[in-house]
């Protein structure tokens, strides 16, 4: 297809116009990190070594290429520090997924059961949080859960508990959150999938001999499946790079990898170490969308 | 739910049902002491909306063995019957009996009823060979016995080589086969039918019907099915029952539901007819002298019941009017023709194997006439504005009260 007839229709443009953002966007900046990740620190302005300077001759330019290496790579896999961020991220990322799922799934399937007009009413609820600001939302959690705060007044008050309980700087609090602030991203994708579904599909179950539970398994589970997937990468991906909601609500003694990225680059001023973290994270979550993309490549097939 | 559904993972869905649920669906055979009575009792049900009376104290009879249409207008309570027998709705009042037992407290899972849905209702994650499984499945049936008993149903709807297929990957015909094939393979002592050929075009559902039709023959089993197609009806059911609103107007085998309705209502229902109406005297022979005002005074042949009200209707059939050029010619035709009407043509259709056409009656009145296109050369056909007699016999007139 020739450049001509790219642009020779309006609806043509609009369909190259996605990638000409992917390209300005992510590409061009994912250029820069990947390079500054092969770089080596310095004490300079910026603080790396090399630097490209176009306006130099070819040979400089090639000397800068030859002193890219993949040594802070080497050090990411080596070292138990960031080994254990990584690891620490995936952990908490899948913990806090399964939990959503759990919760997020009986929500969304009442709600998709409600008559109609409830059901604007109730999306409504789900997405009114995003009305105030994420910050302010997490500082409020960290209001409720410290020594004096609401949750432990209400305990006190019931006497369920004698002496304040140390809620806010654990992982309890901090999987909380990340509950908390994730959920409409596990609820919607599977509302939408449990709303279209044609009722009259469980009660051909129920015809053909299967016990309302039965026919949830064996019929509105199977089928949930997209919206199941669509929820956890939803959720999943996102929590994995989480920064604000560890750094605020969870304990310090051990890091998410958000964090970790977060003191090289700005701590340890190691700007070369932060972007190759960044790199291989972004490698990470590459295997579940591949993972995700080869699962719906092969539904296609199926349905050919 | 989830507490409910991983409980229900382990155990059998069959040991929960009743002991008559269970007894029914082991035989095929109506069990002893029942075959005397009707395989299915509709008794006085009730079935409320809100203020909506769906079906309004609807009493019924069906037989084993019988194919029965339940046919009526939508929204006249057919398909809310339908989904009583099946246990998607509970009567509000009277009983529904099966092989005389009492279903109401029979869920759904558990009654020894198939449907066969309006829209199919094909699980679309499971192939041809496990949607048609799934009941077999959950009746516990030995695995081996499931694959005889699937290659059976594939067979007798001729999918074979379909089995592995997704209803997406099928036609609507094949869906159609697939989702008939899915509700007869549990053997079901009646098998429920929710328009089940309005979603295929004319030349399969004609095809479908006469397959359905030898089916239910073969299988010697119990069909009930619900359309608002009245050809449907007609061709494929033994008796029909016409509804609205929510009760039975006629129970009658297809000839009688056309040639004899009960009511003006039934007969403008089920095919065209022609209406005149008058007060009705007797006259010679036991027939009647029906004085009406559009097509003057009419002979017709006294109904059985004499007419309680003497203000009646007369009801013709279209095929029934023959039109001359003159009036009829020889004396035997005479004999029968006491009814004749004086008339234009004013529309003629032709539609391939008869014609109808519209005659305007000198009273102004419109009478409607099909004659069967005997010849292929149209020496017999009537032009517009063609000058004709339009006559008919006294016994082909229906006379129906108000």
């Amino acid at each position: 297809m020739s450049a001509r007839r790219i642009f020779a229709r309006p609806a043509r443009f609009a369909a190259i116009a996605p990638y000409v953002w992917m390209v300005l966007f992510f590409l061009v900046p994912f250029g820069f990190v990947l390079k500054i990740s092969l770089s080596q620190t310095a004490i300079a302005q910026p603080p790396y070594v090399p630097v490209f300077d176009l306006t130099e001759d070819f040979a400089a330019i090639k000397a800068a290429f030859a002193a890219l290496s993949l040594d802070n790579f080497r050090l990411l896999v080596s070292d138990n520090l960031y080994v254990l961020s990584y690891l620490r991220s995936l952990v908490v990322a899948a913990v806090s997924t399964s939990i959503l799922l759990l919760v997020g799934y009986p929500v969304a399937y009442g709600m998709a059961r409600l008559p109609r007009r409830w059901q604007s009413v109730a999306m409504m609820l789900v997405i009114v949080p995003f009305w105030t600001s994420f910050l302010i939302r997490i500082y409020a959690w960290i209001n409720i859960l410290q020594h004096d705060g609401l949750l432990n007044k209400i305990l006190l008050a019931l006497h369920l508990v004698s002496t304040p309980v140390v809620w806010l700087s654990t992982d309890s609090a901090m999987y909380l959150g990340i509950v908390y602030s994730y959920l409409p991203f596990m609820i919607l994708p599977l509302y939408a999938t449990l709303a279209k579904m044609d009722p009259a599909l469980l009660e051909a179950a129920s015809d053909l001999g299967a016990a309302p539970g039965r026919a949830f398994w064996l019929v509105t589970f199977p089928l949930s499946l997209p919206g199941v997937v669509a929820g956890v990468l939803l959720c999943f991906i996102p929590i994995v790079g989480e920064f604000v909601i560890p750094d605020l609500l969870a304990g310090s003694d051990s890091l998410m990898i958000g964090q970790t990225l977060w003191l090289e680059f700005f701590t340890n001023k190691d700007w070369p170490v932060a972007s190759a973290a960044a790199v291989l994270l972004l490698l990470l979550l590459l295997a579940p969308l591949l993972f995700y993309d080869r699962l719906q490549r092969r539904q296609l097939e199926d349905a050919r | 739910m989830a507490e409910d559904a991983a409980k229900s993972v382990g155990d059998t869905d069959s040991a929960k049902a009743g002991p008559p649920a269970d007894a029914v669906r082991a035989k095929p055979e109506p069990p002893p002491g029942a075959t005397d009575g009707p395989l299915l009792r509709i008794e006085a049900v009730v079935k409320k909306f809100g203020p909506l009376r769906a079906v309004d104290g609807l009493s019924l009879d069906i037989k084993s063995g019988e194919f029965f249409a339940l046919l009526g207008p939508s929204g006249c309570g057919k398909t809310t019957l339908l989904r009583m027998l099946a246990g998607f709705e509970t009567a509000d009042e009277g009983r529904i009996l099966l092989d005389g037992h009492d279903i109401a407290q029979v869920l759904p899972h558990q009654r020894p009823v198939n449907m066969m849905f309006q829209n199919y209702a094909l699980f679309p994650h499971l192939s041809v060979r496990d949607n048609i499984a799934f009941g077999l499945k959950r009746a516990q049936m030995p695995r081996s016995e499931i694959a005889t008993r699937v290659a059976e149903m594939v067979a007798l709807v001729k999918l074979e080589g379909l089995e592995k297929r997704k209803p997406d990957q099928l036609s609507g015909g094949q869906r159609q086969r697939v989702a008939l094939a899915r509700s007869l393979a549990r053997r079901p002592r009646v098998l429920l039918l929710d328009e089940p050929l309005a979603a295929l075009d004319k030349k399969l559902r004609e095809s479908t019907q006469l397959e359905l039709m030898e089916l239910q023959r073969r299988l010697g089993m119990t069909f009930i099915i619900v359309t608002h197609d009245q050809e449907e009806a007609m061709t494929m059911a033994d008796r029909i029952g016409v509804m609205d609103t929510g009760r039975l107007e006629q129970v009658a085998t297809p000839r009688k539901l056309y040639e004899a309705p009960n009511s003006r209502w039934v007969a403008e229902f089920v095919g065209d007819i022609n209406l005149f109406e008058g007060p009705a005297e007797a006259a010679e022979g036991g027939r009647l002298a029906v004085a009406t005002k559009d097509a003057g005074t009419l002979i017709v042949a006294a109904p059985p019941n004499p007419p309680t009200k003497p203000l009646v209707c007369v009801a013709v059939r279209p095929e029934k009017v023959k039109l001359s050029r003159r009036g009829p010619a020889s004396d035997a035709v005479h004999a029968h023709a006491i009814n004749r009407l004086d008339g234009v043509v004013t529309g003629v259709s032709y539609l391939g194997g008869f014609t109808t056409y519209k005659v305007k009656l000198d009273s102004g009145a419109v009478l409607r006439s099909s004659m069967a296109n005997t010849a292929r050369l149209d020496i017999d056909a009537y032009n517009a504005s063609q000058r004709v007699v339009a006559w008919f016999a006294p016994d082909d007139c229906v006379v129906l009260e108000q």
